[in-house]
């Protein structure tokens, strides 16, 4: 696309992920709070308050905007709240983004909080026979890592990877992670730690699947026009915000399916899957491909999908992910570092703050202030991720 | 006194013991199937409006990937006091170009699964209370229905 639109990052803010037990909105004012003070800002200043909504803490988490407006003290601002499932902070950056771009306001906070349970995700109770969300946990016992599982033992049979693969990609992000103060999990791990830890979905164990967690990231976002006015002519600029659906028909098994789409009677089937289809939009957007990248924030929910991800952004080709790992390109000091900031196997998932996330890092990647996990000379990164019910996701974030 | 068999779930498949088959639907004029037809499943978007027939889609598929789940799920599935893993299979429907999930059938060892393998359609218990068993679709390496069926003849 010729035009530009971009907006800048003005700041950026996290409340550190664990399992700290209090609620969500305590997370969502310590990082909208950074954020505002990151950028410079007062509250007050706000005038689009964006929210990615959480579907577990009842009426204030399904009204994530409104909730954390009130909690930062009503100021007017207009509102929205998004939920995407994993995908929420990002539709909820481009709402904001889409209140920018058309002139309704010049600057926004998105912002995503989370109080997770212990233990798997399941579905909202009730008798539910019409929510395939509740129905493949009841008929099938198709828990989240379930899917995950499905995922890592198919490149096993169809690209010969190994547990000790797997492994390999926990032991990279650990790594990353130790120098982040907002990661919750900041020790090195051994392959054999991986590898001797109980299995949960074979061939995937407990060290290969990511932790639920609480937790909560911000974002002040403005105009570009606003931050030169405001002397932020350098902030980072976000140039594009993917947020596709799959095209049909969708191939593969996804949560929480029972099935795929029929590929028969539908004619051509689509150039690209859908998680393929995700970081092109993105791409296309931005006006620049893989190869520019110099780091990459993707949603390892489990160590075998984060390899899935090195094919489907388009780091390598299908099936030199082992390859592309082992050579170290994906580590810090390497190519292109994937999850420099130890990713969810550092963090674990506090889903509508997530993705949001997942962009304060490229921001602190590409501004240079990354300690101790800093990508040397970072000016381009993407995020990718993807929600339930066929939420894509993904940013390019440009210095 | 023997529990009355019941499906966990109506209309998904078809109680025939010997030969069960998952209850479908295809598009009547461009073909496409869709399974199952009780929860939201995407249209064709170039036939949103298309009639659909019920029909019933094949018993047999080759086996696309597969996983042992060794922790017990949350509510609303009912796991066995004490716990027991479970298989969870994808099969591919070669005539329906579709995958499907589906426990793996009760008893079969999971050891010997291997993508592209010839699955085939069983009933299985999936939970029970004090008067029935609830049963649900099942996939099962087909050499070893087959051994069955040989076994029993």
């Amino acid at each position: 696309m010729s035009a530009d639109r971009s907006i800048a990052i003005l700041g950026v803010g996290m409340h550190p992920w664990g399992k700290w037990g209090r609620n969500f909105v305590e997370y969502g004012l310590v990082a909208a709070r950074e954020a505002l003070a990151d950028a410079g800002l007062a509250w007050t200043d706000i005038q689009f308050v964006s929210g990615g909504e959480t579907v577990r803490n009842g009426y204030p988490g399904y009204v994530a905007g409104a909730t954390f407006a009130q909690a930062l003290g009503w100021n007017g601002a207009q509102v929205a709240s998004s939920y995407a499932a994993c995908a929420s902070g990002v539709t909820a950056l481009s709402t904001a983004r889409a209140q920018i771009l058309a002139g309704l306001c010049d600057v926004a906070l998105v912002v995503g909080a989370d109080t997770t349970p212990k233990g798997f995700l399941a579905p909202n109770k009730g008798e539910r026979g019409d929510d395939p969300d509740w129905l493949r946990f009841r008929l099938l016992g198709a828990t989240n890592p379930t899917y995950f599982g499905l995922y890592a033992r198919r490149r096993m049979e169809l690209h010969g990877a190994t547990r000790e693969d797997f492994a390999l990609v926990k032991v990279k992000n650990a790594r990353h992670g130790m120098a982040n103060p907002h990661a919750r999990y900041r020790k090195e791990v051994t392959v054999d730690d991986v590898l001797a830890a109980p299995v949960v979905s074979d061939p995937l164990g407990l060290l290969d699947i990511c932790a639920t967690s609480d937790g909560a990231a911000a974002l002040v976002v403005s105009s570009v026009e606003y931050a030169r006015a405001r002397g932020r002519a350098d902030a980072p600029r976000i140039r594009a915000i993917s947020t596709v659906t799959p095209s049909y028909p969708q191939t593969t098994i996804e949560l929480p399916n029972f099935a795929t789409d029929s590929a028969a009677g539908a004619g051509e089937p689509p150039a690209h899957g859908f998680k393929e289809s995700i970081a092109r939009r993105a791409y296309e957007e931005a006006g620049v491909g893989p190869e520019d990248l110099d780091c990459a924030e993707v949603y390892d929910l489990s160590t075998a999908m984060e390899l899935d991800w090195y094919e489907q952004i388009g780091l390598c080709a299908p099936g030199d992910a082992e390859r592309l790992l082992r050579d170290g390109a994906t580590a810090l000091g390497g190519r292109v570092p994937v999850n420099p900031s130890g990713g969810l196997a550092c963090f674990g998932e506090a889903v509508p703050a997530q993705a949001i996330a997942q962009v304060c890092e490229l921001a602190w990647q590409v501004r240079g202030v990354a300690h101790g996990r800093q990508v040397e000379g970072a000016r381009a990164g993407l995020s990718v991720n993807q929600g339930l019910f066929g939420h894509g996701s993904a940013v390019v974030v440009t210095a | 006194m023997s529990k009355v068999r019941v499906p966990a779930v109506e209309g998904w498949f078809t109680m025939d013991e010997r030969e069960p088959h998952l209850i479908g639907e295809r598009g009547t004029r461009t073909g496409s199937y869709f399974w199952p037809k009780a929860v939201a499943v995407s249209a064709n978007p170039l036939a949103p409006d298309e009639e659909r027939e019920e029909v019933l889609l094949s018993r047999h598929g080759r086996l696309w990937s597969w996983t042992t789940n060794h922790y017990p799920p949350p509510e609303p599935y009912v796991a066995p006091d004490p716990f027991v893993p479970y298989t969870v299979c994808a099969v591919e429907l070669e005539r329906e170009r579709m995958v499907v999930l589906g426990q793996l059938a009760t008893g079969a060892d999971p050891a010997a699964l291997a993508v592209g393998m010839e699955m085939e359609l069983v009933l299985g218990p999936l939970f029970e209370d004090d008067a029935h068993e609830y049963v649900v679709w099942q996939w099962a390496p087909r050499a070893a229905t087959a051994a069955r069926g040989e076994a029993g003849r």
